[in-house]
């Protein structure tokens, strides 16, 4: 569309700009629809879905060990080490030295993960929304202190301290190893949702919340919260992350749940029976890549936050 | 002063200048097609509310439009010299020396994590080179007293002065290439009033000192009136008078022109509130015909069908509005006088 | 007013007093709230290997005089915070008589090393992509690569460690597989000997570094970007400056300026990230050693070479805090 005048040739309106005509209003506009997003919540999805699915289709009682012939390699490949060995249908990712099917272990695996890092999140998160809107709503004596807790709980690295206690705790449940994670997952938080509640304690709209005489606590609910709830999403994704990655860490030492199949603890297992030595790639191999795609799918759905939170960093990429 | 201008040639052209600002839903018309003339030692003043589109022709003239700003159309000459043409090194090479720039609310335009002494000398040393070490500091201690700053500021961060020191130490630094056109984008709106008076004087001290062209971006009236030689007013993107500063307030031809006038309190009578609107069309949307139809206390059929060209209805005042018809022998008639005379 | 003043270096000193204090009481504390003792322990394995253990009611009651385990908690906890302040964390139990320090001081300085070499390539190469990501003038083909390196970030490192081991040291062979240096060597300041720690250090160093340069590409991209917008951008832009100029004094020396903040709170993790990937190639470094302890059950290891690490990374953050004011002029620590 050239002009948007239409009238005929006064001297002035003889000019001819080359500005974009109106756009008719795009439902499909909303920051919301982030690629990035969108993409990294199909990824977890499917990996859930994958793994809460599983046992319908898959006999998950095969990633208990001595059920299935060992060291078997996926389906399709023959492994000469040690004898020679082909891969079956029947166990199409292959087994490992115990007898575990593969397949089965991260149908298993995969929900387990997710799990510890929802529930380690959680905690965390409620923990930190908690101590952050104490320290930053009431200022004083409690920021300080609590101030001080975070920037001493951010600095001591968390595996070394779980390594510890769980060195002494040995037999764990899912359950016990999210709780004492989430222990380390509150500092960032803490630090975020403080900053935050500040800079809005000034602003208008809660100064006029006092002044008419609203109660501290549904200020901090009703004016407060609700501004907050992107920073809580992405926050809640950063805090599974690292949770998760916490987790993996722990197992691949051998620190992790003991009678229940984890990623991690496969890996684990994979070291112990020196599985990059015997060429067995599959034994460790199936699991990081499953980790792998698993943490892509997170750092996605984390930047899709960020953009969303701040569409300056969206220029380049939609 | 003004009165010459047939004899003096401008140091700076523009004609016809077009920034638009692309957005999701069709194009803003930032600037639609100003011009205007800058001579030699002379001091326009550019005024205009807010979004009325004057920093982004500030911008436009130095070249520094960025996405999603673009320059649409249009001409900008420096001595002669097509600025819109140039690749980015050649355009560098007259930056600052001819073309610099005083930027508004010195609150932000200084690096946070440079002594201001240092933001000055790498300006000079970027253009003079490495020869131009020698008697730097001096040179730079001569500046910042031009501008009345005690020496001591040569060692200060920009976070240790104040907002007028701050924007003094940005006149210094517009100064320092001795440029031959200078643009203050609303170089005092971000100060108090005691404050603004002393950074003002120092502005004109330097530009009868340096006898320095410069454009004013303000939306002041009553500051403009004394520190300019012409005034352009702008609205919604557009000029719609511009005439020396005296005519202007004697006599002001644009109906928006003689609004903004009146809006300037005045100690000697109460006067009421004449602007009660923002710009109320769509900036993407312009109506056809004249910008200000729909705001203008006289608005005529033509005015919504034509937009009107820009006529010198006195020597050297230039004003686009209808109310003004020209006679066959040069003179203008204002249509309002023989409304009110049948 | 300017720099650091005596107020802050001090508050910043109580603080790491405080981290450490902090974690080696939690360190010593958790042992203590679990059933049993070490000595006992130690004992039931040593008569589950070779049978049974004449006097071991003796011997036991014996080892607990001796460290002192009969006292009162409250003394045997001042008393480890004496022997902290030595660095003497008691012996090992696996390898007894060697003290827990001997163990850490053959490890310690291989971390070290590692962790020098990794972090700083980390951080100055995730930056630095972050930073021509921005830029203007860098060719469009390199801005798209690099998101393309970025896909390891965030994994854990670990992975990567057993990626990079399969692939380039196993398949390939280019790098070998196990250890800090090659085991027939003697260490010494010769060619050789440092050509094989050279070797023996990539793939570590590598699997550390591919995992976490993309977090700082990102954090150093955003802020890039917001430091684009900056007014003093536009005048920096006005004043025609050189390019290469303005990129590095108007906007990286600006950007960076959180990052380095940014750094001090993700070393904690770095290291975690270390001591797995030290465990993956039995590197010669602290996380064999915790490895090693894990399984032996060698408590007294575990926890000293845990609160080393952990001195070492409040160390590092103290040093960061008191060199930050000196780059960030804008930071006064004057008495609050």
């Amino acid at each position: 569309m050239a002009t948007a005048q239409t009238t005929e040739n006064g001297p002035a309106s003889a000019a001819v700009h080359t500005a974009k005509q109106m756009g008719r209003f795009n439902r499909w506009d909303t920051p919301w629809l982030n690629t990035k997003l969108l993409l990294g919540i199909g990824i977890i999805a499917s990996i859930l879905l994958f793994g809460i699915l599983g046992n319908l289709f898959w006999d998950t009682k095969l990633a208990l060990t001595g059920k299935s012939p060992l060291n078997l390699p996926p389906v399709g490949i023959t492994t000469t080490l040690g004898g020679t060995l082909t891969g079956t249908w029947a166990h199409p990712l292959g087994t490992e030295s115990s007898g575990r099917d593969m397949l089965a272990l991260i149908i298993v695996g995969a929900p387990n993960s997710f799990l510890i890092g929802i529930i380690a999140a959680t905690v965390g998160m409620g923990l930190g929304i908690f101590l952050g809107f104490t320290s930053g709503f009431v200022g004083g004596r409690t920021d300080d202190i609590i101030r001080l807790l975070s920037d001493v709980a951010i600095t001591i690295p968390a595996l070394l301290v779980l390594i510890v206690i769980q060195s002494l705790l040995r037999q764990v449940e899912i359950a016990t190893i999210a709780l004492l994670i989430s222990l380390f997952a509150w500092p960032t938080p803490t630090r975020l949702i403080r900053a935050q509640v500040l800079t809005m304690r000034e602003s208008g709209y809660v100064q006029l919340a006092k002044l008419s005489g609203a109660s501290t606590f549904s200020i901090m609910f009703r004016e407060i919260m609700p501004n907050l709830i992107p920073y809580l999403f992405a926050s809640f994704i950063g805090n599974a992350t690292g949770a998760i990655l916490a987790a993996v860490g722990l197992e691949t030492l051998g620190l992790g749940p003991q009678r229940i199949p984890t990623l991690g603890g496969t890996i684990y297992f994979s070291i112990q029976g020196a599985a990059l030595l015997r060429n067995m790639w599959w034994w460790w191999g199936i699991p990081t890549l499953l980790l792998a795609v698993m943490f892509v799918g997170l750092l996605l759905i984390n930047l899709g936050f960020d953009e969303i939170a701040n569409p300056r960093l969206r220029q380049s990429s939609q | 002063m003004s009165q010459q201008k047939s004899q003096k040639k401008p140091v700076l052209e523009v004609k016809d200048l077009r920034v638009y600002y692309e957005t999701p839903k069709g194009d803003v018309l930032a600037v639609d097609g100003i011009s205007f003339d800058l001579y030699q030692g002379e001091t326009l003043g550019l005024v205009g509310e807010s979004g009325s589109g004057k920093s982004t022709a500030a911008m436009g003239i130095l070249q520094l439009t960025v996405p999603p700003g673009r320059i649409a159309g249009g001409q900008v000459s420096l001595d002669g010299q097509s600025l819109l043409d140039l690749p980015e090194d050649k355009l560098r090479e007259y930056r600052w020396v001819q073309l610099a720039l005083i930027p508004q609310g010195a609150m932000n335009s200084l690096n946070p994590t440079m002594k201001v002494s240092d933001q000055i000398r790498d300006v000079i040393l970027a253009h003079e080179g490495a020869k131009a070490k020698n008697g730097l500091k001096e040179r730079v201690l001569e500046l910042l007293s031009t501008v009345g700053l005690p020496g001591r500021v040569y060692d200060l961060y920009p976070h240790e002065l104040s907002g007028g020191m701050k924007q003094r130490a940005c006149i210094a630094m517009a100064i320092a290439l001795n440029p031959t056109v200078i643009v203050a984008d609303e170089a005092t709106s971000a100060l108090d009033v005691v404050v603004q008076r002393v950074v003002a004087q120092t502005m004109l001290k330097v530009k009868e000192k340096l006898g320095v062209s410069m454009i004013m971006i303000g939306h002041d009236m009553g500051l403009m009136a004394q520190m300019v030689d012409r005034i352009a007013v702008m609205y919604a993107g557009k000029i719609v008078e511009i005439a020396p500063v005296r005519d202007m307030f004697a006599d002001p031809k644009h109906p928006y022109s003689e609004l903004l006038i009146d809006s300037v309190p005045s100690l000697k009578e109460r006067k009421p509130l004449k602007i009660t609107e923002g710009i109320t069309h769509d900036p993407r949307n312009p109506p056809p015909g004249c910008i200000f139809q729909l705001r203008c206390p006289f608005v005529m059929d033509v005015c919504r069908k034509d937009a009107p060209p820009m006529q010198e209805v006195k020597p050297d005042q230039f004003v686009a509005c209808h109310l003004y018809q020209a006679n066959e022998d040069g003179s203008f008639i204002d249509v309002r006088d023989v409304v009110r005379n049948t | 007013m300017r720099g650091i003043t005596l107020n802050y270096f001090l508050r910043r000193l109580g603080i790491f007093f405080l981290t450490i204090w902090i974690a080696g009481t939690i360190i010593w504390l958790i042992p203590h709230l679990a059933p049993g003792d070490p000595i006992s322990a130690m004992v039931a394995r040593l008569a589950s290997r070779s049978g049974f253990v004449e006097n071991s009611a003796e011997i036991i009651e014996g080892w607990k005089e001796r460290f002192g385990l009969n006292d009162p908690l409250p003394v045997q906890y001042v008393r480890y915070l004496g022997n902290l302040v030595h660095l003497d964390f008691g012996y090992s139990m696996a390898n007894f008589p060697a003290p827990v320090s001997q163990l850490i001081g053959q490890a310690l300085p291989w971390t070290v090393g590692l962790l020098l070499l990794a972090t700083t390539i980390t951080f100055l190469l995730g930056n630095f992509l972050g930073a021509i990501m921005v830029w203007r003038r860098t060719p469009r083909l390199i801005k798209y690569i690099i998101p393309l390196g970025m896909i390891f970030t965030s994994l854990p490192s670990i992975l990567a460690a057993l990626f990079l081991a399969y692939v380039f040291a196993f398949l390939l062979n280019w790098f070998p597989l196990i250890g800090s240096y090659d085991m027939g060597m003697k260490p010494g300041f010769n060619g050789p000997f440092i050509l094989s720690v050279i070797q023996h250090g990539t793939l570590p160093a590598l699997s550390i570094i591919i995992v976490s340069f993309g977090y700082w590409t990102l954090g150093m991209r955003g802020m890039m970007i917001t430091v684009e917008g900056e007014d003093y951008m536009s005048l920096a832009r006005a004043k025609g400056l050189g390019p290469f100029y303005m990129l590095y004094r108007y906007m990286i020396r600006n950007a960076i300026l959180p990052q380095i903040t940014a750094f001090a709170i993700t070393l904690g993790t770095l290291i975690s990230g270390q001591v797995l990937v030290e465990y993956a190639f039995s590197y010669q470094g602290m996380g064999t050693v915790i490895y090693n302890a894990i399984l032996n059950q060698d408590y007294p290891v575990i926890e000293g070479t845990s609160f080393m690490l952990i001195l070492i990374t409040a160390l590092a953050v103290l040093v960061i805090d008191l060199i930050y004011p000196l780059i960030d002029p804008r930071i006064s620590y004057g008495a609050k």
